[in-house]
């Protein structure tokens, strides 16, 4: 193990060595690393970003929908009650139709019968006063006698509804 | 494989000799330099520069391409290296205004200390011996296993060492530390100096010889194993892959040895 010139020379290539190194290989990489850490921090930031909005969008879209359930069951009520509501109108419409359609049958009925009855008694007035010319003889005028057929024709009309 | 009509002394003792160059009287002398300071060990030179050229060459490869995206292979190893030396320093360095010399410093000392050690692993005879055949008469292959290697890092540590306490601390500063401390009285100073400085000096001594010694040491043990013959082959491997510890161990030693004192140079007490 003799020193000699060696020494010197290995010192001169380290020397060379260690400032080729900080200048051109230590610097590009570290940057490089560092850039890449920034990149993957930055990545884990917005990944748990856009987790956290996830979450809340989930939340928020499960409040939206909570609500959502609640008004339909709102609606849905008020469609019954409205429809019950409706029906029982159009029932009460119907009732009070049917009656008035009824009444006015019955109405229309009873005129009926009334101008039947008015016809008939003219008619049996007419013959019981062409059946009294016939007894009698001669003709009874009708002219000259309208008050006794008159008369006549009220007579039965009074005595008709006991007749039925 | 030990050559034909060496002993097995003579064989440790070839294995051992650097390929060294001088000039001696007007003339280039190889392997005759014993005691001339203005001799250079070539294979040392040759091989660590070699190899600290082609970590450089291959991280400086990946560093020109270096994206911030998704990283190729090859760059994911440099990054974990990187990060790796990085962290000691960042860990080390509980002030975080530091130089911009020291993780580029550890980082070039780790991969190449690295690189130099992991030449040990390959078989000790194989480079020398193709030498030979090529009329290179030496050939050591390990250039930390060269005292002139490691001593070259541990004294440039050891200046950075003192540079930096005196950029850091002032003059004055680091004159007060190796003269008042650990006694603060005027009359301790002499005997404060002396155990400062000694403190100082082994430093960088002990930083050197650890590697050189195991290397040196690891080397021995190789040669000595190939001298075995046929036995050589399953203690070669027991060995190397206990060696594959050394290698990776001294060079982080190494390196967080230099960090350790640099941040203690930056440290004010």
């Amino acid at each position: 193990m003799d020193f000699n010139l060696t020494l010197i020379g290995q010192t001169v290539a380290m020397i060379v060595f260690v400032w080729f190194c900080m200048k051109f290989i230590w610097p590009p990489l570290m940057a490089a690393i560092e850039k890449r850490r920034r990149e993957i921090a930055d990545g884990i930031a917005a990944g748990e970003r856009g987790q956290k909005e996830l979450a809340e969008a989930r939340s928020g879209a499960e409040q939206i929908l909570q609500e959502a359930r609640h008004k339909a069951v709102q609606v849905v009520d008020i469609a019954h009650r409205r429809s019950n509501e409706l029906i029982g109108e159009a029932k009460q419409v119907a009732v009070t139709e049917g009656e008035r359609l009824v009444t006015a049958a019955r109405a229309e009925a009873g005129n009926e019968t009334l101008r039947a009855r008015d016809g008939l008694r003219r008619e049996l007035a007419a013959l019981v006063v062409a059946g009294t010319g016939r007894l009698l003889g001669r003709e009874v005028d009708a002219r000259t006698h309208a008050a006794l057929l008159d008369e006549l024709a009220a007579e039965i009309g009074r005595q008709a509804p006991g007749h039925g | 494989m030990a050559e034909a009509g060496h002993s097995a002394g003579g064989y440790i003792a070839h294995h051992l000799q650097h390929l060294t160059v001088c000039r001696q009287d007007g003339a280039w002398v190889w392997n005759e330099c014993h005691g001339n300071f203005w001799a250079l060990n070539v294979d040392s030179m040759f091989f660590s520069v070699v190899l600290g050229i082609s970590f450089l060459w291959l991280f400086g490869r990946i560093a020109r391409k270096a994206t911030s995206g998704v990283p190729g292979r090859m760059q994911s190893v440099v990054e974990t290296v990187i990060e790796f030396v990085d962290k000691s320093v960042g860990d080390t360095f509980s002030h975080p205004p530091r130089s911009s010399v020291i993780a580029p410093l550890a980082l070039t000392l780790f991969v190449w200390i690295f690189l130099m050690n992991a030449m040990d692993l390959i078989p000790v005879d194989w480079l020398p011996w193709a030498a030979n055949q090529a009329g290179v008469k030496h050939l050591r292959v390990v250039p930390t296993a060269d005292v002139n290697v490691t001593f070259a890092m541990g004294i440039s540590v050891f200046i950075l060492t003192i540079y930096y306490s005196i950029r850091m601390k002032g003059g004055l500063g680091f004159t007060r530390e190796l003269t008042l401390t650990p006694f603060h009285h005027w009359a301790a100073v002499p005997f404060n100096f002396a155990l400062e400085g000694v403190a100082l000096v082994a430093k960088p001594v002990s930083l050197s010889l650890r590697l050189f010694g195991n290397l040196y040491a690891g080397e021995l043990i190789f040669m000595l194993i190939a001298l075995l013959g046929v036995w050589q082959l399953p203690l070669h491997f027991g060995w190397a892959v206990f060696h594959l510890l050394i290698v990776l161990l001294q060079a982080f030693i190494f390196m967080m040895l230099t960090i350790v004192y640099l941040a203690q140079a930056h440290e004010a007490h």
